[in-house]
């Protein structure tokens, strides 16, 4: 009873918190309370036994509101927060299109014939979700995962505008290097 | 789900959880009261009465108002330490007992410690002050640097021990403690409590050159709530470093409870000790620090226990 009672608490908090990402006027505000709104699908999700996805979301988008803060500051120079701004850009087509996801997903919702439950639930219910994701397609999954960390580095090597030559000279030969910003270990 | 090592106890023990670690804050206030009073030549008397009465202080002071300040934002970063703090000890066990059996303890420290992020930098923006904002931008700077070393870290006991529930890793380690076959992974592990913290080598985001940094514009109960916390974070740190690297409540004729308590208080001793005895770690040298040297040595630790690991089993 009052997991239920939580679930639905979570549930109504978590999608107010997500509008008000749209209706606040700062930016602090708006990571924020994207954070909350994910906080409380974090806990929902704890409520569904799934401990482990539960606490990594909660994790994962902490840390990501975070880094979204110093960006925020990084890319906007002034400081974007403190003077009120508009949270939503285009608002007649962000609106149609958002109503219309909302009206084709609520579609499904009610016309899906949901099937009963057949047998009980297993008792790592964390471990049979990933088997039932994964299952046979983990070497794929697993052979994906290095693919985009290889993507990540590689893309960060591409934009990076200073290479070793502009760090070491010509003949790779100066040192300390030449950097803007020196590091702590001294390269 | 649950281990047979811990059990947990009625709901209501939060309250001695949360006076028990609120004893743990005034032990290491005490501590840097005296050890203050002494780097200042004064005498060390002087500096144990110094929390009391600067608890007296800011309880009576009047609150300082900003131009244009996120309230909210502000109010909820600086009191929010103190909830990290205790969402800490939940999951750690004293001795036999437990507040929390989480199938997950490890990952929820880790989720925990990561709010640091959300708080610290709220605390620097809600103020609107240039200084304070500079100090929420350091503190996420270290941050960049310490967080992923310190979630490897906190790998390293987890795979050693088949588990992510902090009772069964205080349990494997009957025979020997983590510490002394991964002190690489205790160290950064130690590091990461000093910073979220703010301590030490990690207090630039707090430093005299930007007046305080993130506590600048802080006064009254708000200041308190922030200091409390950092110290409650030293405690909560310590407290978890316990059934992670030190054997949990293992030790010889004290009941476990007793040695928790023990260990918990040596280690809090050293990183208050610690505050005087280590430089500071500027951010933008130290994001290089955690990338180049932290990140791959902790990472060889883990490479390391997950061979031995697998020997074992």
């Amino acid at each position: 009873m009052i997991t239920h009672v939580a679930f639905w608490a979570l549930a109504v908090i978590a999608v107010l918190a997500g509008a008000a990402v749209f209706i606040v006027n700062s930016m602090a505000r708006a990571s924020y309370s994207l954070a909350v709104s994910f906080i409380c699908v974090g806990l929902q999700v704890l409520l569904l036994q799934q401990n482990y996805v539960g606490v990594v979301t909660i994790l994962m988008m902490v840390m990501e509101m975070a880094i979204m803060a110093v960006y925020m500051v990084m890319f906007m120079g002034m400081n974007p927060a403190l003077m009120p701004m508009s949270m939503v850009h285009d608002k007649r087509h962000a609106l149609a299109v958002s109503i219309a996801v909302f009206v084709l997903l609520a579609t499904g919702v009610l016309l899906e014939p949901w099937p009963a439950r057949r047998g009980t639930p297993p008792d790592d219910v964390t471990a049979a979700l990933g088997e039932e994701l994964m299952g046979p397609k983990m070497l794929v999954m697993a052979a994906v995962g290095v693919v985009m960390a290889v993507t990540i580095v590689a893309g960060v090597v591409l934009a990076a505008h200073r290479g070793r030559y502009d760090r070491f000279g010509d003949d790779l030969r100066r040192r300390p290097a030449r950097d803007p910003q020196p590091g702590g270990v001294g390269r | 789900m649950s281990d047979p090592s811990v059990r947990v106890v009625a709901p209501l023990w939060v309250l001695a959880a949360a006076g028990l670690l609120g004893l743990l804050v005034l032990a290491a206030a005490v501590l840097d009261g005296a050890l203050s009073a002494r780097a200042a030549g004064a005498d060390v008397r002087t500096g144990l009465t110094r929390p009391i009465g600067e608890v007296a202080r800011l309880m009576r002071q009047r609150r300082r108002v900003t131009v244009a300040a996120d309230t909210l934002l502000w109010r909820v970063g600086g009191a929010g330490l103190l909830v990290m703090a205790m969402m800490i000890v939940t999951v750690v066990p004293l001795g036999d007992w437990t507040l929390f059996d989480l199938d997950v303890g490890v990952v929820w420290f880790n989720a925990m410690d990561v709010l640091a992020w959300a708080f610290v930098w709220l605390t620097g923006w809600g103020a609107n002050s240039a200084y304070s904002l500079v100090g929420g931008y350091r503190f996420l700077a270290h941050g960049l640097g310490y967080e992923l070393p310190l979630m490897f870290a906190l790998v390293a006991p987890a795979v050693a021990a088949s588990s992510l529930n902090v009772g069964t890793i205080a349990a494997a380690q009957q025979g020997l403690w983590f510490v002394v076959w991964m002190p690489v992974a205790f160290l950064v592990f130690c590091m990461g409590v000093l910073a979220i913290a703010v301590w030490g080598p990690f207090s630039p985001a707090l430093g005299p050159d930007v007046a305080g940094g993130v506590s600048v514009e802080l006064s009254g109960v708000d200041r308190l709530l922030f200091l409390s916390g950092r110290y409650a974070l030293l405690a909560a740190g310590a407290a978890f470093a316990v059934p992670m690297f030190l054997g949990g409540g293992a030790g010889p004729l004290l009941p476990a409870w007793v040695w928790v308590l023990v260990k918990t208080l040596a280690l809090l001793a050293v990183f208050v000790w610690l505050r005087r005895h280590l430089p500071a770690a500027r951010p933008d040298l130290f994001m290089e620090v955690g990338w180049v040297v932290l990140l791959p040595a902790v990472l060889l630790q883990d490479l390391l226990v997950a061979g031995i690991a697998l020997g074992r089993s």
